[in-house]
């Protein structure tokens, strides 16, 4: 169920979601670089946003499983591991600039909604 | 969402088994001449094993050390008929330490590490930065 704030916020509370999800992700990925035959993965934010904009606000669409796709390697290790160091660490950095923009477009609307209801 | 602390775990794994990777890597290094009268008694290259370790969420992984081997390399015979461990030969057997090899595992795991302490300190500014929403 969808409340009137829900609505206000829009999809920025999925996306904090989702890419707090994907931090963990690339967090995985850079923590097993030099474990044998792990495979890097990742989800598809576009798809999966998509997913967590349609879905019930109360569920957790970012943990579906069918949303997670594993990195396909760039070139392939002796030991069976996909993690692309450099590849993650970019990842990483992207994916925190845009969980710190989603931050400031919650707060800039919560900073409105204070306005409106003090009047001040 | 069950906990956004698991990054914290995880991070915390890496840098945990990182550590024992640099733990070995000392220890080989220390231990590069330790010579000994016997070949079977000889220090022998140790190397830790990594293991991923599912959560109960998909994709999240932390690092497990499953385990130290030993190098089953033979190890060197070295002529030392001088050295007071030398044997009836004056042979000395030198461990299968591969010194530039362990120089290269010390690099490598110094900089997974570094990632890692990188991951903790940007998660934990988000958070922060998370925990101040609205005010």
């Amino acid at each position: 169920m969808r409340t009137s704030l829900d609505n206000y916020l829009g999809i920025h509370p999925q996306a904090l979601q989702l890419e707090a999800k994907r931090n963990e992700l690339l967090a995985a990925n850079l923590a097993n670089v030099d474990t044998p035959n792990y495979k890097a993965r990742d989800i598809d934010f576009k798809s999966a946003l998509a997913a967590a904009a349609g879905a019930d606000p109360a569920g957790a669409p970012a943990d579906d499983a069918t949303l997670l796709k594993y990195r396909v390697p760039m070139q392939p290790a002796l030991d069976g591991n996909t993690v692309d160091e450099q590849l993650e660490q970019s990842a990483f950095a992207e994916n925190n600039v845009r969980y710190q923009a989603t931050l400031t477009f919650l707060n800039s609307a919560l900073k409105d909604l204070m306005t409106a209801i003090t009047g001040s | 969402m069950s906990s956004s602390f698991k990054i914290f775990d995880i991070a915390g794994s890496g840098m945990s088994a990182q550590s024992v990777r640099l733990n070995t890597v000392a220890s080989n290094l220390a231990n590069a001449d330790s010579v000994s009268n016997d070949p079977n008694a000889v220090y022998r290259a140790r190397h830790p094993v990594f293991q991923a370790v599912m959560g109960a969420e998909p994709g999240s992984a932390t690092v497990n050390v499953a385990g130290i081997t030993q190098s089953t390399a033979a190890p060197e015979t070295r002529y030392d008929p001088g050295n007071p461990l030398a044997d009836a030969q004056g042979n000395v057997y030198a461990p299968n330490v591969n010194v530039v090899e362990e120089m290269a595992d010390m690099i490598s795991a110094s900089r997974s590490y570094q990632n890692n302490v990188e991951v903790l300190n940007t998660s934990r500014d988000l958070m922060l930065d998370t925990l101040k929403l609205g005010q």
